[in-house]
């Protein structure tokens, strides 16, 4: 008799329990959806309104006085070159950063207050970086509104991402791969070489494309080193009709998310669709790169099991 | 004792030998031989400082800060002091070699992993590579299971199999003193088995130097024992003497197990 009570308080206990248990789920699904459905809700609506204009025609056409022949080529392409030199500047500065304060730096307050300083880095508002770009690429540095600075800007905005995810990529590796090396006879160097960034390539390259991620979509800093709103021509070909290997750099350009708020400013309706069509190709670049760091981490981490 | 009274050379000797983890000291004024061609044998309970000594070899403690060493390892037959500020901790790596608690194969090939030590030392040539990678596979007890898929990646390998490799990693660079720490506290007995096997073959050309808390196993397969506790050497000897009649009473009550 004395059991069965027992029994029975514990089933009392476990049911009052689970109550919760169903209580959170039901409240935390319904915030996942609410966030799922807006997202949605945006990104479809801006496609449907685009719909009509995605077609080929648009992502070759120059932009137009006309928004039926209007187009995003000048955009995309500058899109495209500005995160090539955004890319080729931050992943050298980000990484080597990174290895060094995780393998080189030794431990005291100077690297303390370096490492505070870069996590504050992440918070600085984009526009903050566009004033200090505007002071020291486009006039001190003489490189004008061009290719070039947007993408020096934008590697110093993504820089402390790519930093950070070089640093956590690192401290994933145990510690018994570095002594298995060291105990060897390897030198910091060979270790880091042949072990340590083999290891984190795939944290790094994923932190890299989340950053060039957040970096395509940046507007604000673009527009105070000077971008233009409306190009109707591309940068030159590297050596052709005499153009030097890396003249594309200096060349005055538009970047995708200025194109959509320069459409969206002009009061004809017809403009709205254009960004309606151009805010979706920008989202489906951002969700694609995701997507490749997402394949890319799976691919790479196949191989690296300890 | 004596090392001239002994058969076997002196091929490392720690001599008034203090470790500080910051300002704990883990280890008290050791002093001792290792035999050269001999296996000896570290004993004691956990936190007892014999990880910490062995660790002193390969001056393994300088791969992190606050570590600080006092007195000598003196290693022949060069006589060269291997706790000096003047001597390259990585030139000591380069002739002592280790195999860890845990196996830790690298994430590549099983031939990368046995390569992996000439490459650090700048060996190229293929041949070179590819005849030494085969002698010490073979010396591990490893060629004939591993050697249709040497391009296989090595964490597909059984743990015993991995500690082998990390062996052959060893040997592959010739080393003059293998340390192992408590090669066989992950595996099963059977791996146990034939990594014990293993070292008995190994030490007609290596000496070793092995941390284990299984009395058995330090009983089976060491010349040399020595008992530790709470950093200090209490007792060093032949490993039957120490095992058959201690001559200290912290010794035996370990040993009998009354003190774990």
């Amino acid at each position: 008799m004395v059991q069965q009570d027992k029994t029975a308080d514990i089933h009392a206990v476990i049911r009052r329990g689970k109550r919760w248990d169903y209580l959170f789920a039901a409240i935390g699904l319904i915030c996942l959806a609410f966030g799922l459905l807006t997202v949605l809700v945006l990104v479809g609506k801006m496609g449907l309104e685009g719909l009509d204009r995605l077609s080929l025609d648009f992502f070759t056409s120059y932009p137009s006085r006309r928004a039926a022949n209007a187009g995003i080529l000048s955009a995309w392409v500058g899109s495209v070159l500005v995160m090539l030199v955004t890319a080729f500047a931050a992943v050298p500065l980000g990484v080597g950063a990174g290895v060094y304060l995780e393998e080189y730096a030794k431990k005291n307050w100077v690297t303390d207050i370096i490492e505070i300083n870069i996590t504050n880095l992440a918070a600085v508002p984009s526009i903050v970086y566009g004033l200090l770009a505007l002071g020291i690429f486009v006039y001190q540095f003489g490189f004008g509104g061009s290719i070039l600075s947007a993408g020096l800007t934008l590697a110093l905005l993504i820089l402390p991402i790519v930093i950070v995810a070089t640093r956590e990529a690192i401290r994933a590796i145990p510690g018994a791969m570095r002594e298995g090396s060291m105990a060897l006879g390897a030198t910091k160097w060979q270790t880091v070489r042949y072990h340590i960034l083999p290891y984190s390539m795939p944290g790094i390259l994923t932190g890299i494309i989340i950053g060039l991620a957040r970096a395509i979509g940046e507007t604000a800093p673009i527009i105070t080193i000077g971008a233009l709103t409306f190009i109707a021509f591309l940068p030159p070909l590297p050596l052709v009709e005499g153009a030097g290997l890396f003249d594309w750099v200096m060349s005055p350009f538009t970047v995708m998310p200025i194109q959509m708020f320069n459409w969206t400013s002009r009061p004809e309706e017809a403009f709205q669709i254009n960004a309606g069509a151009a805010g979706f190709v920008l989202v489906v670049m951002t969700l694609g790169m995701n997507a490749l760091a997402i394949w890319l981490r799976y691919r790479l981490r196949k191989n690296i099991k300890w | 004792m004596n090392p001239n009274q002994h058969p076997y050379p002196v091929k490392a000797e720690a001599r008034k030998l203090n470790f500080f983890y910051g300002l704990v000291q883990a280890l008290k004024a050791i002093d001792m031989p290792l035999y050269e061609r001999q296996v000896t044998a570290l004993i004691g309970p956990s936190g007892c400082g014999k990880s910490t000594f062995l660790r002193c070899f390969n001056r393994m403690h300088d791969l992190y800060p606050g570590n600080r060493y006092e007195g000598e390892i003196v290693f022949h037959p060069d006589n060269t002091n291997l706790l000096s500020t003047e001597v390259d901790p990585i030139e000591v790596r380069m002739r002592i070699g280790m195999v860890f608690q845990k196996p830790n194969p690298f994430p590549k090939s099983i031939f990368e992993n046995v390569a992996y030590g000439l490459r650090v030392r700048g060996e190229r040539n293929r041949r070179v590579l590819d005849d030494k990678v085969e002698q010490s596979l073979k010396d591990a007890a490893l060629w004939n299971e591993v050697k249709d898929r040497l391009k296989d990646m090595a964490f597909n390998l059984s743990g015993g199999q991995q500690q082998r490799l990390c062996i052959a990693r060893a040997l592959a660079t010739d080393p003059e003193l293998l340390l192992f720490d408590e090669p066989t506290s992950a595996l099963d007995p059977i791996a146990t088995a034939s990594i014990e096997e293993l070292m008995h073959d190994l030490k007609k050309r290596v000496t070793i130097l092995i941390v284990t808390h299984n009395m058995q196993q330090a009983a089976r397969i060491s010349d040399h024992t020595a008992y530790m506790y709470l950093g200090d050497l209490i007792e060093f000897g032949k490993t039957d003497e120490i095992f058959i009649k201690p001559r200290d009473k912290r010794t035996e009550d370990y040993i009998t197990g009354r003190l774990s």
